[in-house]
């Protein structure tokens, strides 16, 4: 294991414990997450990555560790003040907007930006509409960006699966984070928009200028986008490195083989 | 064939539902069409809060009552003109719906639902309690004088109240449209549609849900304070847990998530109990049970969908007409 204490890392995991009842489902994990760095978080099924993702975005609340962002502790921060300080996230499973159409589903990651209240709404005072207007080309950008023109206009719940898992992307692009947390991200997609997805996701650190967080299971797109791998087993950290020290890495060929999962070579 | 924006086709509208009834109803009709207009933006207000902010009240009468209150006890102790009571119902049931709001952050769903049941069998009740019966009138309620049209016109006192009502529900009814088409509105129905990820988005679960509550029952509370300005009236009876449900049929005959919606749910709460009378004074309660059910089967969304769905069919049929493609 490698892990080169890193210095002024972006965000910094501490000793992040999480249990639920008997399950221990994160077991003391420490690591960095440096600026600009993309770092892969893979481990089997059940192993606590999602969980992370939670802990990070404070949807669970851990008791023991700390998550630190720019050297400020997140620990405790409502929800809803993580997008301004600069995480973004997608979800497993997709959480869009159902009812919503592509457009203003991304819309909403817009809406920690805007000042305005229920009576200047109401009333469409000017101050709305250069929010409206500001918000509607940064929308815009990102539709062009992710090839979804076509469907800007249409609602989310009717898009085919891969489609949505790039709504969402763009609903948290919006936003400006610093940080992106990517939670399986190639889940639904075959071979060819795999490699597309690859290069997507190193055109966006590059075009956002910022540090990503990959959840995957395709281990191929892992080790050949990110700069750092970190992988989990039953809750702790078995490895952390290149994702050239990860793939053998005899923990982690263990954690896998021993699993029937897919083995960690690319 | 010029291309006409839909915001003409809703002036037209309002044009043609503020001049047709002074010329062609009756006084009577011209009080129904009143009504019309008190229940399509009481169930507006209705609207806002289950249909956009996906929280179920079953007890909005209750604001409705608060705000017809208002109006009357200031109408009838201080001689306040009835054009200043909105405001001050506007304010008293808008504070009553942010305290209950503030519950309504904790209970979800059912439980809230049994909280506004509660309210709304309770507002009888203490509209005749003993210790207010200073100002409510307790079982008597309240008289005021109805309004005469203002600056000598040439209208009844009917056709004014009429049109009073009217010009104050567009207001609020354009009002709300825009509510719902902003960044307030996307964020109510990001909280409707996926609370978690809304909040991850930076929605202020908390805030958005009480504020909805709040103005959804100022929009319902001004109706209320319309209604004790038409009808003339006010007493506890008027205002009990039956008035909460009829407002409810509204938002579900009309569509819960829609703006036009009120206005159906609002023509079908005045008139189709009438109709139903008509047709069998024997059992007119099963007659309007059938025409409910028969609504919800050929609507399941509410009829303004289906009625949206119709007038697009006609606009596409006449964009098809002039060679372009539908959308
Ligand atoms: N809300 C919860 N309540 C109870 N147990 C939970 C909860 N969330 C996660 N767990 C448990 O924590 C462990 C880690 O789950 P997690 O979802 O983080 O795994 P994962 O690494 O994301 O797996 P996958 O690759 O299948 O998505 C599992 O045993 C899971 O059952
Ligand atoms: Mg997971």
């Amino acid at each position: 294991m490698v892990a080169a204490p890193m210095a002024g890392a972006l965000m910094r995991v501490d000793g992040v414990e999480m249990r639920f009842g008997g399950i221990v489902a994160l077991a003391g994990v420490s690591f960095d997450v440096g600026h600009r760095e993309i770092c892969g978080l893979i481990g089997p099924n059940g192993s606590g990555k999602t969980t992370m993702f939670n802990c990070i975005s404070g949807f669970y609340r851990y008791t023991v560790g700390d998550i630190s962002f720019e050297g400020t502790s997140l620990k405790g921060l409502p929800r809803h003040r993580m997008i301004e300080l600069g995480i973004g996230r997608t979800f497993q499973n997709v959480a869009l907007f159902r009812s919503m159409t592509v457009r203003d589903n991304m819309l909403v990651g817009y809406h920690f930006r805007g000042h305005t209240g229920f009576l200047a709404n109401a009333l469409r005072l000017p101050a709305t509409r250069r929010e409206e207007a500001e918000a509607g080309r940064r929308a815009d950008e990102l539709i062009d960006l992710l090839e979804l023109r076509d469907q800007a206009n249409l609602p989310v719940g009717g898009l085919p699966f891969g489609w949505q898992k790039r709504v969402e992307l763009g609903r948290a692009l919006i936003a400006g984070p610093r940080i992106l947390l990517l939670d399986e991200p190639a889940a639904g997609l075959n071979h060819g928009e795999v490699d597309e997805l690859g290069e997507l996701i190193k055109r966006l650190r590059a075009h956002f200028d910022l540090s990503i967080l990959l959840v995957e299971h395709h281990m191929s797109l892992v080790m050949r986008v990110s700069d750092r791998v970190v992988a989990l087993e039953f809750g702790r950290k078995i490895a952390d490195g290149t994702p050239d020290q990860v793939q053998r890495d005899p923990e982690v060929i263990r954690a896998y083989l021993g699993d029937g999962d897919e083995a960690p070579h690319g | 064939m010029p291309n006409i924006p839909p915001q003409f086709g809703i002036f037209l509208f309002i044009v043609a539902a503020a001049v047709l009834p002074l010329v062609f109803a009756s006084g009577y009709q011209t009080f129904q069409l009143t009504m019309v207009v008190i229940y399509a933006l009481s169930v507006l207000g209705k609207n806002l809060v289950t249909g956009f902010g996906g929280q179920v009240s079953l007890g909005q009468g209750a604001f409705y009552a608060v705000g017809a209150y208002t109006a009357a006890v200031l109408m009838d102790q201080w001689d306040v003109p009835y054009w200043a009571t909105l405001p001050i119902a506007a304010i008293t049931s808008g504070l009553v719906g942010l305290m209950l709001g503030l519950p309504a952050l904790r209970l979800g769903g059912l439980y809230l639902a049994l909280v506004t049941f509660a309210l709304a069998i309770s507002v009888p009740q203490l509209l005749k309690y003993k210790a207010f019966e200073g100002w409510t009138g307790g079982v008597q309620g309240i008289v005021v004088s109805k309004p005469d049209a203002p600056f000598n016109l040439p209208i009844s006192s009917d056709s004014w109240i009429y049109l009073f009502s009217l010009a104050v529900g567009v207001v609020f009814f354009l009002a709300i449209t825009n509510l719902v088409n902003s960044r307030i509105g996307r964020a109510l129905k990001a909280i409707r549609d996926q609370p978690l990820a809304a909040e991850a988005m930076g929605v202020e679960l908390a805030r958005y849900k009480t504020l909805t509550f709040g103005v959804g029952a100022m929009v319902t509370g001004i109706g209320g304070a319309l209604s004790a300005i038409a009808v003339g009236f006010v007493s506890p009876d008027s205002f009990t847990i039956a008035l909460s449900l009829t407002l409810f049929v509204g938002m579900v005959v009309g569509g819960a998530s829609s703006i036009s919606g009120a206005i159906y749910g609002a023509l079908f709460i005045q008139f189709i109990p009438n109709i139903a009378e008509e047709i069998s004074k024997a059992i007119p309660g099963v007659v309007y049970g059938v025409i409910l059910i028969a609504v919800m089967f050929f609507a399941p969304g509410g009829l303004a969908g289906v009625i949206a769905n119709q007038l697009r069919r006609l606009r596409a049929a006449r964009v098809v007409g002039t060679g372009r493609a539908p959308s």
